[in-house]
């Protein structure tokens, strides 16, 4: 916040459309130099210009208050943490006690919940299960025993505050030797920021699903297709889309039209600049902060190693880019040379960026790489591995709905939006041997689960539906799930760039707890878009009952997601440990998306007595209800 | 709401409204598709098939690999359908556990709340317009939704009316309990008063509304009044998405009385039809001026009252209005 002028001056009338997409070059938290963590942080100078303070020690003092921004040229009010946004970063060495006293200057109820830390319950800061909240005027005591290291992040629990300005990043130091080396550290945490309260938001989703989505297909694109495809096939394309009522291009239910993506708290033209000397291995700790937006994320002309994800280390893998959703984090190792990178993140629907910069010094810029196009999902991400067989599982293979041309034929699969499968000539299945693979593919699939039904020693993959997901709650289910978590998701597929998976997520200190799973739960993530209504099992949050995990059993969590959208699972005070569709052991992970139509399994020891929030992790999603109350006893 | 399939045509649409109604109320999206017939019964397949693994026939035809067999995913059903008996309890993993009560839970403190359980409010103006006609007797026309409630339980208001040279020439004010029923359908059940010329007419009324497939929104409502008065009134809309913010609507409207009603120009069967297009630009989502025109007429005894008073029984009219919620 430091070196920001606290005089921004609102254009007139008629704000253009670029400077709201690019933001405010020097929008942010207008009076933000009031503490005196702030005025001296301002005194540090230019070259973190943006970036949270850092507090550090064992006591922490954070009051939460409303503060004014301008980030798009339209006064705001955001909710902050000691007046800044993001909030501090706090700096925290594992095996110590910390005490946070959270004092609350808003005239509502506040909460901070530690996300991915390891704690007693009601040290966990979500109001109505682990507390009361901190009511206004009251101060708060957190205290705890910090017992892992690596990055996190933190924000408020209650209401939008999250998607107001509430979070920031928490660092760990290990109590032994750092295991990651790097010769410079930087935090870097994407969110994004809406002009319109927040809840207001909400209620025009609740009047129109689509309200923010300008990507829809359109009477032109038809034609489009038409001349080029040819008639039978534009209108295959759209076919099932427009049978079933759902929305191809329903990649986010908020876009640029009210977003501002922000890095470190600032906007794209204000260009947060990260410094390095050439030669420097540079760590970027990366949060994903955001209420709504998964972000894809690279730096052009630099290779990411990926060596610590969700606060875990893990084997190092190296990729181009990666996507991340709200609540997941990231750290990579990259090895600049030249004087500037452009830091892109791009949003999922790909109607806008986060940017930032990372350069010898202050003032510097590299090109920033246009947006891809926005792709349509395809029949992965509707049908699962019912598709995902026929492209041989395969993770970049994704069969567009154009592929179903002529697949129509499979007889029998009615409920599908009816008509549109039956009469199929397998024929027409462009170069694909039908017996051969897709057959193969689902014997694979049927004999899998017939092994699984001996035992738990893989993960079952047999859908099964809850009774309530026959309802108006749930707009589509998926019975044969993709089991596969090589693929990089819709608008990563095939893009010429090496994108992390989950398939490539190794913790080398392998699972915590070396017990196999005593019984499987089952959980369907569920929606109604046109309702906009998100549940789990077809029920939302008001309507269901806590999911009870005996103290000290070891489970299987399997979560199946029956939309088509992706979801980041985030399960309080426990660590979800992802295991393959074979059940080995991947990767220890406090929040794991999952894609659209993908079904996904992961253990839980149950070590951690008390009452626990589950839920999406995009903010609408979990206040619609897609959330469960658990309770370990 | 989109679309872009461009290819149906409105006259289809008008025939294919009742009956893709009618089926709706079944609770069945998908029987109003071509090849629904001879899948109706899908959902009941679904109950037989075992349930711990529906596919088991296929583990065993693994080695195998004949691919018909294989092919034959009878069962499956991705949108509306009926849980089969021995579909997944979703309290399955509470052990008797409920929110915010029992081990753990902290003392005074209210359970969590989320927007699932708040309600929502929002007011729809679909049609707020001049209506112009060759013979001059404009008119102005309103067509309003406002509703109030959760996902899945609206208290639903509807009106629509002409007013022409400053009098109310005809409205329709209904209050409805809407009840979502399936996936894109909700239930109405409710009162419908009519006023304007003639006596004042009451109906209680009870019908679907709802998202066909290919994104028709479509309402159908039944009416019983005093007097063994019936009456029905379908409406269907499309959206086509000429760019972003340029949107087609077409959009008919039928109205069908089961007894003459002389007093308010009302014969018996086929009353009224409208067949229209809209043309709007969405300035946002929610304020979108629009011009159009609809041709509407009176059929039967209807049109004989509309001669009688020196009317016509079918005209073009061009309109202008804006299109508004919020």
């Amino acid at each position: 916040m430091p070196p920001r002028s606290p005089f921004v001056i609102a254009p007139p009338l008629g704000l253009s459309r670029r400077r709201f997409v690019q933001g405010l070059a020097a929008g942010g938290v207008l009076a933000g130099l009031s503490t005196p963590a702030l005025r001296a942080f301002a005194q540090q100078g230019s070259a973190t210009r943006g970036a949270a303070p850092v507090l550090k020690g064992t006591e922490f003092d954070l009051v939460i208050a409303e503060s004014p921004v301008n980030f798009t040229g339209k006064p705001g009010v955001a909710t902050t943490i000691n007046g800044s946004l993001p909030a501090p970063t706090l700096r925290w060495r594992e095996g110590d006690t910390v005490t946070i006293r959270v004092t609350n200057k808003l005239r509502e109820a506040t909460s901070i919940h530690w996300h991915g830390i390891i704690l007693p319950y009601q040290m966990d800061g979500v109001p109505g299960i682990s507390f009361n909240g901190i009511a206004p005027g009251e101060t708060f005591t957190y205290r705890f025993k910090v017992q892992q290291s690596g990055s996190y992040w933190y924000h408020s629990h209650s209401g939008f505050q999250e998607l107001t300005g509430m979070y920031g990043a928490i660092i760990i130091d290990p109590a032994g030797a750092e295991t990651i080396r790097a010769d410079r550290d930087h935090v870097l945490l994407f969110s994004d920021w809406t002009d319109e309260d927040p809840m207001r938001v909400f209620t025009k989703l609740k009047s129109q699903s689509d309200y923010y989505n300008y990507n829809q297909p359109t009477v032109f694109d038809f034609f489009r297709d038409a001349s080029r495809d040819g008639m039978a096939a534009a209108i295959d394309k759209r076919k099932m889309w427009n049978e079933m009522r759902m929305n191809p291009t329903d990649l986010a239910d908020l876009s640029a039209a009210t977003l501002t993506y922000l890095a470190n708290g600032v906007t794209p033209a204000g260009n947060w600049t990260a410094l390095f000397r050439p030669g420097e291995r540079v760590r970027l700790r990366m949060v994903n902060g955001a209420g709504n937006t998964f972000y894809d994320v690279r730096i052009p002309g630099l290779k990411l190693t990926v060596v610590h994800v969700d606060g875990v280390d893990v084997e190092p893998v190296t990729v181009d880019e990666f996507r991340f959703g709200p609540g997941e984090t990231v750290d990579v190792i990259v090895q600049p040379r030249d004087d500037a990178y452009t830091i892109f993140a791009q949003a999922m629907d790909r109607t806008g960026y986060a940017r930032a910069t990372l350069a010898v010094r202050e003032g510097l810029q590299a090109p920033v790489p246009a947006l891809d196009p926005v792709e349509w999902l395809t029949m992965n991400d509707m049908m699962g591995s019912m598709m995902g067989g026929m492209d041989h599982g395969g993770s970049g293979q994704a069969m567009e709905m154009t592929g179903m041309t002529g697949m129509t034929g499979m007889t029998g699969m009615t409920g599908m939006g009816s008509g549109s499968m039956s009469g199929m000539d397998h024929g027409a299945m462009a170069g694909m041997n039908h017996g051969a693979m897709n057959h193969g593919g689902m014997a694979m699939d049927h004999s899998q689960h017939a092994a699984a039904a001996g035992g738990l020693a893989v993960p079952s993959t047999t859908a099964r539906h809850a009774r309530t997901e026959y309802g108006a709650s749930t707009d589509m289910r998926v019975d044969m799930a993709r089991t596969n978590l090589d693929d990089p998701g819709i608008g990563l597929r095939n893009n010429g760039r090496r994108v992390l998976t989950l398939a490539d997520l190794h913790t080398p200190s392998g699972p915590l707890d070396k017990r196999g799973p005593g019984r499987e739960v089952e959980l369907h993530l569920t929606g109604n878009m046109e309702r906009y209504a998100w549940s789990l099992d077809g029920l939302e949050f008001g309507k269901s009952t806590p999911v009870h995990f005996k103290h000290g059993e070891r489970l299987r969590v399997i979560l199946h997601n029956d939309t088509m959208m992706t979801h980041p699972m985030h399960l309080h005070g426990m660590w979800s440990e992802l295991e393959s569709p074979d059940g080995r052991f991947l990767a220890r992970r406090h929040t794991l998306p999952v894609q659209p139509a993908q079904r996904i399994s992961f253990l839980v020891t149950a070590d951690a007595l008390g009452r626990w929030a589950w839920h999406c992790h995009l903010m609408f999603h979990m206040d619609a209800g897609m959330f469960r109350e658990v309770v370990v006893s | 709401m989109s679309k872009a399939l461009p290819t149906r045509a409105l006259a289809t649409t008008l025939l294919a409204l009742v009956s893709v109604a009618a089926q709706a109320q079944a609770q069945n999206d998908h029987a109003a598709h071509g090849q629904a017939d001879a899948q109706t019964a899908a959902p009941s397949t679904q109950t037989v098939a075992p349930a711990a693994d529906p596919h088991a026939g296929h583990a065993t035809s693994a080695s195998g690999s004949t691919a018909a067999p294989a092919m034959d995913h009878g069962n499956m059903q991705m949108q509306g359908g009926s849980a089969p008996p021995d579909a997944r309890d979703p309290h399955g993993y509470s052990n008797g556990l409920t929110l915010g009560s029992g081990d753990y839970a902290v003392p005074g403190v209210p359970r969590l709340m989320l927007a699932d359980e708040h309600r929502f409010f929002s007011l729809r103006g679909e049609t707020l317009e001049r209506r112009f006609t060759r013979k001059g007797d404009d008119s102005t026309a309103y067509d309003l939704q406002a509703w109030y409630g959760t996902t899945y339980n609206k208290a639903v208001v509807k009106a629509e009316g002409d007013i022409a040279k400053g009098k109310l020439e005809e409205s329709r004010t209904e209050l409805l309990w809407g009840h979502a029923v399936a996936q894109y359908w909700d239930t109405q059940l409710g009162v419908r008063v009519d006023n304007g010329e003639g006596p004042s007419r009451q109906w209680l009324a009870f019908g679907i509304q709802g998202l066909a497939p290919y994104w028709f929104e479509l309402e159908a409502t039944g009416y019983v009044g005093s007097g063994g008065r019936t009456a029905l009134r379908v409406e269907g809309s499309y959206e086509l998405l000429l760019t972003q913010r340029l949107i087609l609507e077409p959009r008919a409207e039928l109205q069908f009385y089961g007894k003459d009603d002389p007093e308010r120009g009302i014969g018996k069967g086929l009353a009224e039809a409208s067949a229209g297009l809209r043309l709007r630009y969405e300035f946002s989502r929610q304020f979108a001026p629009y011009i159009g025109v609809e041709r509407a007429g009176s059929f039967g005894r209807t049109a004989d009252y509309v001669r009688a008073e020196g009317g016509r029984a079918q005209q073009t009219r061009w309109v202008a209005g804006v299109r508004f919620w919020f």
